[in-house]
């Protein structure tokens, strides 16, 4: 009995920590309006405090993200598996390294996407983790295209 | 040990209340009569300079609580309001930082101390384990303390720090985001790191008390590493002690006056003057210095969870080390062979010190795992088998024989 009484004290004490009503609130879903984001073109914006990239990709950077052997990727994933169908030139990711938390800087490192300059991690085009300590691909968030021109984030 | 006097209370006062409450014979015993090793050199001051220092951070940092504000859109701000409106603000200030960084130069002194002299080993391990649960609060409290400005090495310190929780499988992201009270961090992580900061440096002191308890029932290691037998091999703790300790503190604070009035944010970083900006990681992210050898261990290791496990177990290890070191000789002095591996080690912690402060590539990261892979190899290794190789020096019957050895010469 005693034991179920310190669990259900601790519950509340431990619980009070997680996120609160007033954070979830604030998390709820974004909308963005993606006309002027001109191609080749990388913007920043925030959904639940964390940086989400809106890469506008050219044709280059596209092939470069289907022209990859699967085999050889730490975390193996086809490119048509990270966009939406037929919008393949939009890429929309969470912009923090799977390593420790920090923001790549677009178009830089080794695969033309992104660099961390915390420890080194590279991803490529598609937001694939390929070099560095990193050891998953850059998230992808919940989101739909509400029109060619606006997405919801959330 | 040496038959000390025991506590006679003078006046009346004194009798009522020590048939009431035995305190003031608690302190004589303790801190008056207390025997002492003769041989003690200066490296035993450390203990007293680091009761100093915990004292000198809780009066500063109490002080600070009265003038900062734990929010996310206010931190910054109440930082510069103590350093520039605050009444000897700049002052508090810098002498509670750079005291954080003076606390570790002398926990570092007092931790190569008890490796040197081989403090750890039987019957002193418990006393060694409260000292490594102190390091490791020691390293909380610092970095809680460190995210408190909310200034950019603040916020992604925090971040990162908050991070290597979600190198845990399955449950990694769950931890974190009950950490940060969020999906990032952000104002409900900086007013729960302000609460455990407080709280902290109120625990290290309970640990202390346990820490200065075993090291009474033990009594002190000493430079030759062999027991007092007779009271001829002990001086009592006051006056002797006391005062040596007391000049140690002078001379202490005179290294630490020295920072704060003329190197003050030396050991900072300019980075931590722009304020915590969540869109921009800062090109150079460092922790503080006396985080960087376990920082430099982190990178050196290409994989998340084990690069996370490598760091936590190159500290963790040091609670292990009175049954890892096989050697029944404590001091080096009479280790030959120890000695020499002592020293490798104190020059590979600096290295890795070193490398932690550099960017993650090239030769930097290669250096960092052959230092990463010795130091992990001294404590699995190289100690585990000095005890059965090494042919140690002949020990003195007692510390007064060594003493009065040294005088003949």
């Amino acid at each position: 009995m005693g034991a179920v009484g310190a669990a259900a004290v601790a519950v509340p004490l431990i619980h009070q920590m997680n996120p609160d009503a007033s954070t979830i609130a604030a998390g709820a879903p974004v909308e963005v309006d993606i006309t002027p984001v001109a191609e080749g073109q990388v913007i920043k914006v925030f959904w639940r405090g964390k940086p989400i990239f809106i890469n506008h990709r050219t044709k280059k950077e596209i092939e470069e993200a289907k022209n990859v052997n699967l085999a050889s990727l730490p975390d193996p994933q086809p490119d048509s598996a990270r966009v939406k169908a037929g919008k393949e030139q939009w890429q929309v990711l969470i912009g923090i390294c799977t390593h420790l938390g920090c923001i790549p800087l677009a178009h830089q490192g080794d695969f033309d996407g992104y660099f961390c300059p915390c420890h080194g991690s590279q991803y490529d085009t598609s937001g694939r983790i390929r070099r560095g300590p990193a050891p998953l691909n850059l998230a992808i968030p919940p989101y739909e295209f509400l029109s060619d021109s606006k997405i919801r984030i959330g | 040990m040496s038959g000390h006097s025991t506590y006679q209370p003078q006046n009346g006062f004194m009798k009522w209340l020590e048939r009431r409450l035995p305190i003031a014979g608690l302190v004589y015993s303790s801190f008056v009569a207390y025997p002492t090793p003769r041989n003690l050199n200066y490296w035993w001051t450390f203990g007293g300079i680091l009761t100093f220092m915990l004292a000198a951070q809780i009066v500063t940092g109490i002080v600070l609580v009265m003038h900062y504000t734990p929010h996310a859109d206010l931190a910054f701000n109440s930082v510069e309001h103590i350093m520039r409106d605050v009444n000897y603000g700049w002052l508090i200030r810098y002498l509670h930082s750079n005291g954080a960084s003076m606390f570790f130069v002398a926990v570092y002194i007092h931790m190569f101390r008890g490796l040197y002299y081989g403090s750890y080993k039987e019957p002193r391990e418990v006393l060694w384990i409260l000292g490594v649960i102190l390091y490791l609060l020691m390293m909380a409290t610092g970095f809680l303390g460190y995210t408190l400005p909310w200034g950019q090495m603040s916020f992604w310190g925090a971040t990162v720090i908050t991070n290597f929780f979600s190198a845990i499988p399955l449950v990694g992201e769950s931890v974190v985001t009950w950490l940060w009270g969020g999906y990032s961090v952000g104002n409900p992580t900086l007013q729960r790191f302000f609460s455990l900061h407080y709280l902290l440096p109120f625990v290290i002191a309970g640990v202390v008390v346990l820490h200065v308890w075993a090291l009474h029932v033990v009594g002190q290691n000493n430079p030759t590493g062999v027991e007092p037998k007779t009271e001829k091999d002990t001086v009592a703790f006051t006056p002797y002690a006391t005062v040596k300790d007391g000049f140690m503190v002078a001379c202490f604070c005179i290294v630490f006056a020295w920072f704060v009035f003329y190197l003050p944010n030396y050991m900072g970083h300019a980075d931590n003057y722009i304020p915590a900006n969540p869109a921009v990681t800062p090109q150079h992210i460092v922790p503080e210095w006396y985080y960087l050898p376990f920082y430099a261990i982190l990178r050196a290791i290409p994989n998340k969870l084990l690069g996370v496990i490598a760091l936590f177990g190159s500290i963790g290890i040091l609670a292990f080390l009175p049954w890892l070191d096989t050697s029944r000789v404590r001091s080096a002095n009479y280790r030959p062979l120890y000695r020499q591996f002592f020293w490798i080690f104190v020059v590979v912690c600096l290295g890795l010190g070193w490398l932690g402060s550099k960017p993650a590539e090239g030769g930097y990261v290669y250096a960092a795992r052959l230092l990463t892979l010795y130091y992990f190899a001294h404590f699995f290794i190289v100690l585990p088998l000095l005890g059965f190789i090494e042919k140690t020096k002949p020990l003195p019957n007692s510390i007064s024989e060594s003493i009065l050895d040294k005088d003949k010469h």
